[in-house]
């Protein structure tokens, strides 16, 4: 296994190569470049940004400056910010935690929540509460991520004034693991809505398909009781298909991560991102890009395994 | 992009009585699309909605895109009955031509998304080999990259002010991966049955026997995913609206509508409430009808929504 690991890993390197030359290029398409900020300042002659262009070496064409960015990074210098001259490493080590934060607790909660509702939802199904939960689920998954986050500002942020608006801590206590809590707990709802619901009822779904098999039946026809019929017997088929669709998903957690960052002002890579598109701050752009690809593929590959582990069927090699 | 599924409200698959009777498919479908009685009721507001922003300038007296600075954030009254927004316009006009941008949006990018999806999958999948395996490494790069990035990337080329036209063409573009490969393996099980075969001695054409034996027999899951792709794409542009770089912010879609409003959210939540219940209820609606089309035409399939966030 660890062999496929390595190999998928390694498989991955060409793709992500191509990849960053296609974005690269694109992103020098944008009109303005980023020094357009300074055209219109009367204090930044035209020579004075020539100077700027040069150090920066947006003077050659973006084919030289490509290759110039892929050997540093090959060196392991991510390259400087065209904005805040920064190095770049610095600001993705400060933004990615925060995202990751974000999203891995998006995703504890989606996992804890919605797989054990859907069990509910399956073992009692035709009940209210599937019913009702079968319903919601649909409105979940179908409502704009921004929307739900927009109406959970209004109601408990500003209405009851249970929640922090906005933001990762406090400005006025001291950053602490409650301050974190009491800002993640909007975030994190309006993020993981989606898969809850989705996998919730791939759960119910997948769970009564296999339920209703000869080898369930015969389970119960030993006289097992039904709570270890489900849980031993057909749970660990069922979870099957679930962790592909959690693989499928993960791409949807990088984008409600732009979009939920954007919502409630939360100092992660989305945020980064949409900045530094605005100022066309290419080696920024770059490695969020890259980090997410790597970091998406990665997921992917976790997936892949996770599903070796709960199907011995399945041989890597 | 991000493809969760949402399962049918129903999955049982019952075996349908009249599965072997005379009775013609196009009836049997509507059997079975019918027990849906949610996807009926979807069906219903899809067309009320459709209509509505059809026949917008014969319902409503207002522009949608005229300010009125004598008029501004008005409460919901008779001349106005969900009030006006920031620049004096009329909500009610503002949702109903919104409608026209969201549902064309959606439609349009489904049409593209579609075509490429199919023409690619189905070559892919017939030709085989070398080619096959080329198509598909491409069909994984464009996945293994979170969509919105590159959606975000594309759109900031033209200073995150698209119009409709190019947000039809970079949501389509970007919207196709996913059914290419269902349409291969489609492809791939139909190509080798014998009435393909049978074909193929007659001296068919390859693109014959692609276009006129194989396809017609892939395109159940075509469908389906079709209508769940007119949803995604139109969730997908109003995230994009909200994120400032979707549609030029002076053209009325629901996405704009609401990223505009977010400022009066504490003052005015109308003016958050009412678009977002709208683009809420149309996608719902969508995918019920979605979740019908697949249990009546391709139910084994896990086809679904494709959320970008």
């Amino acid at each position: 296994m660890t062999k496929y690991a390595l190999q998928r890993m390694i498989q991955a390197i060409p793709l992500l190569f191509l990849v960053t030359i296609v974005t690269y290029f694109i992103m020098n398409l944008a009109p303005g470049g980023p020094l357009s900020m300074y055209l219109h300042n009367p204090h930044v002659t035209q020579s004075q940004i020539a100077v700027l262009a040069k150090q920066l070496g947006l003077n050659q064409p973006w084919y030289v400056r490509y290759f110039k960015w892929l050997w540093a990074l090959l060196h392991g210098n991510w390259g400087y910010s065209y904005f805040s001259g920064q190095p770049v490493i610095q600001l993705i080590g400060e933004r990615l935690p925060n995202t990751l934060i974000l999203m891995g607790s998006a995703f504890l909660v989606s996992l804890c929540l919605g797989i054990p509702l859907g069990i509910y939802s399956a073992t009692h199904q035709y009940s209210l509460f599937d019913y009702t939960f079968s319903f919601l689920s649909f409105f979940a998954w179908a409502m704009p991520s921004f929307f739900f986050g927009l109406l959970l500002q209004m109601i408990f942020a500003v209405k009851l004034g249970w929640l922090p608006v906005a933001g990762m801590y406090s400005e006025f206590y001291p950053p602490s693991l409650w301050e974190l809590l009491r800002h993640l707990i909007l975030p994190t709802t309006v993020l993981g809505l989606g898969s809850l619901a989705g996998w919730s009822r791939f759960m119910r779904s997948g769970l009564l398909e296999v339920i209703r098999q000869d080898y369930i039946r015969t389970a119960k026809a030993k006289g097992l009781k039904e709570r270890s019929v489900v849980l031993k017997h057909a749970l660990k088929n069922a979870l099957l298909p679930i962790v592909t669709i959690i693989g499928m998903d993960l791409p949807g957690f990088f984008g409600g991560a732009v979009i939920t960052e954007e919502i409630f002002a939360w100092p992660g890579m989305g945020r980064l991102f949409l900045s530094a598109l605005n100022d066309r701050d290419y080696p920024v752009q770059m490695a969020a890009l890259l980090i997410s690809a790597a970091l998406l593929i990665l997921g992917n590959l976790l997936a892949d395994l996770a599903y070796g582990l709960l199907d011995p069927r399945i041989q890597y090699n | 992009m991000a493809t969760a599924n949402l399962p049918p409200l129903d999955t049982e698959l019952e075996i349908d009585p009249m599965q072997d009777s005379g009775v013609s498919s196009f009836r049997k479908f509507w059997r079975r699309f019918s027990r849906h009685r949610l996807a009926l009721v979807g069906l219903g507001i899809l067309v009320f909605l459709i209509l509505v922003s059809i026949f917008a300038p014969f319902l409503t007296p207002y522009s949608p895109t005229t300010p009125n600075l004598t008029q501004v954030l008005l409460p919901p009254s008779a001349a106005h009955p969900l009030g006006t927004d920031a620049l004096g316009r009329d909500v009610l006009a503002r949702l109903m031509y919104g409608g026209r941008v969201s549902f064309m949006v959606g439609f349009f990018s489904m049409i593209i998304a579609t075509s490429i999806g199919v023409v690619w999958g189905a070559t892919s999948g017939y030709l085989g080999g070398i080619w096959d395996t080329l198509m598909m490494r491409f069909v994984d790069l464009v996945m293994s990259f979170p969509a919105i990035f590159l959606l975000l990337v594309v759109l900031n080329l033209t200073g995150a002010n698209a119009s409709v036209g190019l947000m039809i063409l970079y949501l389509g573009l970007f919207g196709w991966t996913g059914l290419s490969r269902i349409v291969r393996s489609q492809v791939l099980s139909l190509r080798s049955q014998e009435y393909v075969e049978a074909a193929r001695a007659q001296g068919a054409s390859n693109a014959r026997i692609l276009f006129k034996h194989v396809l017609p027999g892939a395109m159940a899951p075509v469908w389906v995913s079709a209508a769940f792709g007119v949803a995604g794409s139109m969730l997908a542009e109003a995230s994009l609206d909200f994120l400032g770089f979707g549609l030029q912010p002076q053209i009325p879609s629901w996405g704009n509508m609401l990223d505009s409003a977010e400022s009066y959210i504490v003052t005015h939540p109308l003016l958050i409430l009412a678009p977002g219940l709208v683009i809420t209820i149309a996608v719902v609606a969508i995918n019920f009808v979605g979740d019908a089309l697949r249990d009546a035409l391709d139910p084994r399939s896990t086809a679904g929504m494709q959320r970008i966030g």
